[in-house]
């Protein structure tokens, strides 16, 4: 069996830890291109939202290097990724391509749904589970911390690219160790040599929250690289959505203490006072919760069509308006131009510069 | 002695437009000249029939590009300062109509609406993922009925009763219009549905949640339809301004922010008239140094390459530019 999972951002490194560490065989496709979209596009319902498009080419990519088993997570409410596995079985079923799909379902989602479903795991033991788990877990907060500091810090860097060569090279350390007191100090150097590349002096960044639906927030392909595309604007960009944090809320139960989108759901109360499906309430609790902080604009993607975020969108306005700061809302669909992005981008950032000149 | 003015150009899909203002801010030239995809080709003709007129007289004090292909015309011109098309826009309108707190802006390809207040833009909304309502579309329906384009929002005036046009998808849109066409609706009423429609469209997709206040600016290509500046009145239950060069609004917004640049001390770094009879040689290809395949795009001018760009890395834009005039 080898088994394969759809991209998202840094899910690949998490995903093929925890796989590996249970002793599966790995395909992990090849990043996302236009051919993963092409090949998505080619053989998915019109109607579908850009995720299940982009996750069927990632499957078709991985299957002509060898993959016959694809992770997948289901979902519950009006998001339409609960539904999204069923159809991507029914379309590899329809194409002739032998590929077992295995949905993880929320709210059931735990590693032991893993274990009904593929035989092997019944020959591995609790231990090397066990330490897979905690050794994936490390690796993808170690990840994320060192994400949300280039996030803030490559609005500032001196030499363009400084962080993004040292984020590349913590990734590719990251993947080759499997020991935590590694990972450990790889995430301790890395921050440190984070915090001594040259900035760019006199500078005021502007501080955006980026809020919206997950896939769209962590898949760098889909938004066409809005995060880098801020930075160069010199805008830190503040993140509430991580894979730590998600995991830590949805398979922890909130164990840890990462602040993530924990608060959003209360927060979101005064306007939002109903789970929408996806993460409509936490795009609006975030907003609240960063706005509270004091940043100075809130952008929200989402793609195309998507129910959860365009509830969201509609809401989006009366909490920017209690709290005086613009909001951005982007939608993703089949587009690889990024020029109108950056047009958008642009006039948002000088709108909000311009804001500030006049109140200070 | 010759006296000092100031370049806007916006670069867009369907036109290009360059102006010349003094230090004053008056306008003193403007040319609006079809894009045709060929921006490069289409900015050096504008540069050369200015040259034509001024070239004795005015000294380019600064210069300004905006529009989609404001990076690439501002390597070619060497502008002072570069900036999106919704800057440009307010800049323009808070220029020529002092106290103005809402644009309408409607191009080829783009809508935009534009808050303002106290002169400064406090808002905005851009047509995203549809183009529905654009100028393009307008041409495009122009064209199917055999009308001129300049005669199109007029015959919208002549219509009695409306019929109403589906807004919200120009495929719809036109289906629609065909099938009251054959139901044996009058053209003028059909015409004048369509301008209703694409209104009502603009004002739902992009008004969301947006507080329009007066006065109202109405620019872009677009505001030249009698048609729809009619039916914006209509619809906004308020008088629409539409300001005398409301065609070449982005670059006017160019010029005055080309004209502060000069105002804070910089020294232009335009290249003077002569670019326009520079040959310049656009190429690209796909960087195959990792798996994101970037598509690097590199200008040249006679035979150095005076910019590059398109890559995620920096490696190939952070290259220093070879030669001259860079």
């Amino acid at each position: 069996m080898k088994v394969t999972f759809p991209h998202m951002g840094n899910l690949s490194l998490t995903a093929e830890t925890l796989l590996r560490g249970i002793g599966l065989e790995v395909v992990v496709p090849p990043p996302c291109t236009k051919k993963t979209l092409s090949l998505g596009v080619q053989h998915s319902p019109e109607f579908a939202c850009l995720p299940l498009k982009i996750n069927l080419g990632n499957y078709l990519e991985a299957y002509e290097q060898g993959a016959d088993t694809a992770l997948m997570v289901g979902g519950i409410g009006p998001c339409r990724i609960g539904y999204y596995g069923a159809i991507q079985q029914e379309i590899l079923r329809d194409l002739g391509i032998k590929m077992n799909l295995i949905v993880l379902e929320p709210p059931d989602a735990h590693p032991r749904e893993l274990w009904d479903k593929i035989k092997h795991l019944k020959q591995v033991s609790w231990r090397q589970v066990v330490a897979a788990i905690k050794l994936t877990w490390h690796k993808t907060r170690s990840m994320d911390l060192l994400e949300e500091k280039a996030l803030i810090l490559r609005a500032k860097e001196a030499k363009k690219g400084s962080i993004d060569s040292l984020l590349s090279q913590a990734r590719t350390r990251l993947q080759s160790t499997d020991s935590i007191p590694r990972i450990k100090e790889i995430t301790r150097d890395y921050l440190a040599l984070m915090d001594d590349v040259a900035l760019s002096e006199e500078f005021r960044p502007v501080k955006i929250v980026l809020v919206g639906e997950i896939y769209t927030v962590l898949e760098p392909f889909v938004n066409l690289n809005l995060e880098k595309h801020l930075n160069s604007l010199g805008v830190e960009v503040l993140r509430p959505l991580f894979l730590s944090s998600w995991i830590n809320e949805h398979l922890l139960g909130g164990l840890l203490n990462i602040e993530g989108t924990k608060r959003a759901p209360g927060l979101a109360k005064p306007y939002l006072n109903s789970f929408v499906g996806g993460h409509g309430r936490e795009t609006i609790g975030s907003a609240v919760q960063y706005a509270q902080k004091g940043v100075d604009g809130v952008i929200q993607i989402a793609p195309l069509t998507c129910m959860p975020e365009i509830v969201a969108h509609s809401v989006l306005p009366s909490v920017t308006e209690e709290y005086g700061i613009p909001a951005l809302t982007l939608y993703v669909d089949e587009q690889t131009g990024e020029a109108g992005l950056l047009t958008r981008l642009e006039a948002f950032v000088d709108m909000i510069r311009y804001r500030q000149r006049r109140s200070s | 002695m010759k006296e000092t003015m100031f370049l806007g150009i916006d670069v867009g899909s369907v036109s290009t437009n360059l102006v010349l203002i003094d230090q004053a801010g008056n306008l003193i030239d403007k040319t609006y000249l079809r894009t045709k995809g060929q921006p490069i080709a289409t900015v050096q003709t504008g540069l050369a029939q200015l040259n034509e007129k001024w070239h004795n007289t005015v000294e380019i004090a600064g210069a300004g590009t905006t529009g989609s292909a404001r990076h690439l015309v501002s390597i070619l011109v060497g502008a002072d300062i570069v900036k999106n098309e919704i800057t440009a826009h307010a800049i323009a309108a808070s220029e020529l109509v002092p106290g103005v707190q809402t644009v309408l802006e409607i191009g080829g390809q783009d809508s935009k609406l534009i808050i303002l207040r106290d002169g400064i833009v406090t808002d905005f909304a851009m047509n995203t993922v549809c183009a529905a309502g654009t100028g393009s579309f307008l041409d495009q329906q122009a064209g199917r009925l055999g009308l001129p384009i300049e005669e199109f929002g007029n015959l919208a005036l002549k219509a009695q009763n409306p019929v109403r046009i589906a807004g919200r998808c120009t495929v719809f849109a036109e289906s629609d219009m065909i099938h009251k066409q054959q139901m044996g609706h009058g053209l003028e009423e059909i015409i004048a549905g369509l301008c209703q429609a694409l209104v009502r469209n603009f004002l739902s997709n992009l008004g969301k949640g947006k507080e329009i206040l007066g006065p109202i600016v109405f620019q872009g290509g677009v505001a030249a339809n009698a048609g729809i500046r009619d039916a914006f009145t209509k619809a906004l239950g308020t008088e629409v301004i539409v300001p005398e060069h409301y065609d070449v609004m982005g670059a006017i917004g160019m010029a005055v922010l080309a004209r502060e640049e000069w105002l804070k001390g910089k020294n232009t770094s335009f290249k003077g008239f002569d670019c326009a009879h520079y040959a310049f040689r656009q190429s690209g290809f796909e960087c195959q140094d990792c798996p994101n395949s970037c598509e690097v795009i590199q200008i040249k001018q006679d035979q150095a390459i005076i910019a590059r760009w398109g890559d995620r890395c920096g490696k190939w834009s952070n290259l220093k530019a070879v030669g001259t005039g860079a």
